[in-house]
């Protein structure tokens, strides 16, 4: 933009005197039809907007604490639980859960979608399979998996590892069949080995598939994990969320909330900070 | 068997009952320089193909013996995006001494300074030195290029004639290049090839003279030669009439 304006302002400071030329900005003919750059904390502005509002809310009586508590409840009632010890306790078993199911999600997902995609074989036999489970919605087959597994810690942990498996799956299978033809003609025309290839093409070119498919996965297993916490279970952000509802303490429930927003935004940044960090060999990586 | 390093004999290829190319019969020295014109739609693609053992599912029949170190060079430089200049270069190749020869290549490129670069941090023409080297680090006795210089400019083009010439006197394999470029396969190769309708119908050999008087005008004849095999009218011509 400033290359044109400076180029339409060297011609026109050659052919009229220098009193009369316009401010450059006058001189851009064509808008800017792209939404353009946006400033680094620019999705900031929503969330606090948000929370201003809220504020604002709780303090003038305009919303009912029974109904929703103040933002400031969250951050007094965090002290509160933090000191009593009861919020380390609930949080560590829930990321335990959550992250032990996210592993056994990504292992089983990455391993299945390598016999799938690597082999025609094994996708004959797979895959299909893992379409139709996909047609079922997870939270359809619960009862199944708790008449299988019990309702003990096991169960709640393979619910969020089914989870976590589908969008890792989809994912990864996908970016290992649409391999770019162009690199495995080049490949082949060099005679490359099929080690060589796997290693050299294959992996490193799907690898952005299954950082997204991570991406989605991380969301599916603090969902499971919400669900899983409704039943039965004897600890965890859920279970403290459930305690709360049955005594009416809104701001212990508003805490359980928070958390959860808390760790979905903290998983999301470390895998976008891992993909940058795999992905440096991408021109840029929007978003 | 056959003293030529690329050896066809009435090579066909048919895409359903459509051939491609048919009755191809080519031999190339070792060393020897060959471009191969033709319309487009003409089989260049096809028989580039079956060269470079790339046309699996396609039907033909015919004798094509090629040796088995073979390279290629495609129109778009084809890196591979997420390897650094220097492991695209050594890419497949195994040994103690791959990176020295890498840099090596990327040295006769002249790109020894960027081999740590990411190849979309490289322009177009950096881009193709790079495959030119990947094709030379592996000192290949077939060097097949389609349509090398087709996706660069003018400037960097010349440049690259300049490259290609000295790399295929000093490592001596043979080239068969493609090009819808006349005035290219005339400057750089030692023979050229016109391939119509799936057949070969022209087998032009190349002397260019050394003194820059008749350049010129020997160069205009090929070219005048080349373009009325391709059903052209040389504009040049035209415009002199």
């Amino acid at each position: 933009m400033t290359s044109i304006a400076s180029a339409a302002e060297r011609q026109s400071t050659a052919n009229q005197p220098a009193a009369e030329v316009a401010p450059p900005s006058r001189l851009r003919s064509q808008r800017r039809l792209s939404v353009g750059k946006s400033h680094p904390y620019g999705l900031m502005i929503g969330p606090v907007l948000l929370l201003i509002f809220w504020s604002w809310g709780a303090r003038s009586g305009f919303i009912d604490p029974r109904v929703l508590p103040g933002p400031w409840v969250a951050v007094t009632t965090a002290w509160q639980l933090l000191q009593e010890g009861r919020l380390q306790v609930n949080l560590l078993f829930s990321a335990e859960r959550a992250l032990t199911g996210l592993a056994f999600g990504t292992l089983t997902g990455v391993l299945a979608a390598l016999v799938t995609g690597l082999s025609k074989l094994g996708g004959y036999l797979l895959d299909g399979v893992v379409q139709v489970k996909r047609a079922i919605p997870l939270y359809a087959i619960l009862p199944f998996f708790m008449l299988w597994f019990g309702i003990g810690e096991t169960e709640k942990v393979i619910i969020i590892a089914a989870a976590s498996f589908m969008p890792i799956y989809l994912q990864t299978h996908s970016a290992l069949r649409n391999i770019d033809r162009r690199y495995v003609e080049l490949a082949e025309s060099f005679r490359v080995s099929y080690v060589d290839f796997l290693i050299n093409v294959v992996l490193p070119g799907a690898l952005p598939g299954f950082l997204l498919g991570l991406r989605f996965a991380s969301m599916s297993s603090w969902m499971a994990l919400v669900v899983v916490e409704q039943t039965n279970a004897t600890a965890g952000i859920g279970y403290m969320i459930n305690l709360a509802t049955s005594y009416a303490q809104t701001d212990v429930m508003l805490v359980g909330l928070v958390v959860y927003a808390v760790l979905g935004v903290a998983s999301d940044v470390a895998i976008r900070t891992a993909q940058k960090l795999c992905l440096a060999w991408q021109p840029a990586l929007g978003g | 068997m056959t003293a030529y390093p690329v050896f066809v004999r009435d090579l066909a290829r048919n895409f359903g009952d459509r051939p491609a190319i048919l009755g191809v019969d080519l031999e190339i020295a070792p060393g020897e320089f060959v471009a191969l014109i033709g319309r487009s739609g003409s089989g260049k693609s096809t028989l580039i193909r079956a060269l470079a053992d790339l046309d699996h599912d396609v039907a033909g029949s015919g004798t094509l013996v090629v040796p088995k170190n073979i390279a290629m060079v495609f129109q778009d430089a084809r890196l591979l995006p997420w390897k650094r200049v220097l492991s695209n270069v050594t890419f497949g190749l195994h040994g103690p001494d791959v990176a020295a020869r890498g840099r090596a290549a990327l040295a006769e490129v002249e790109l020894a300074d960027r081999e740590r670069a990411w190849p979309y941090e490289l322009s177009g023409g950096q881009q193709q030195r790079v495959a030119l080297a990947r094709a030379i680090v592996r000192a290949p006795e077939f060097l097949l290029a389609d349509e090398p210089f087709g996706a660069l400019d003018a400037l960097t083009r010349i440049r690259m004639h300049h490259l290609l010439r000295r790399i295929s006197l000093q490592h001596g394999p043979a080239v068969l290049m493609v090009t819808h470029d006349v005035d290219e396969a005339i400057e750089l190769a030692k023979r050229v090839l016109v391939l119509e309708q799936g057949r070969i119908i022209a087998n032009i050999p190349i002397k260019l003279p050394e003194d820059n008087i008749h350049l010129g005008d020997t160069f205009a004849a090929y070219r005048t030669q080349l373009l009325s095999l391709l059903g052209v009218e040389d504009s040049r011509k035209v415009r002199a009439a």
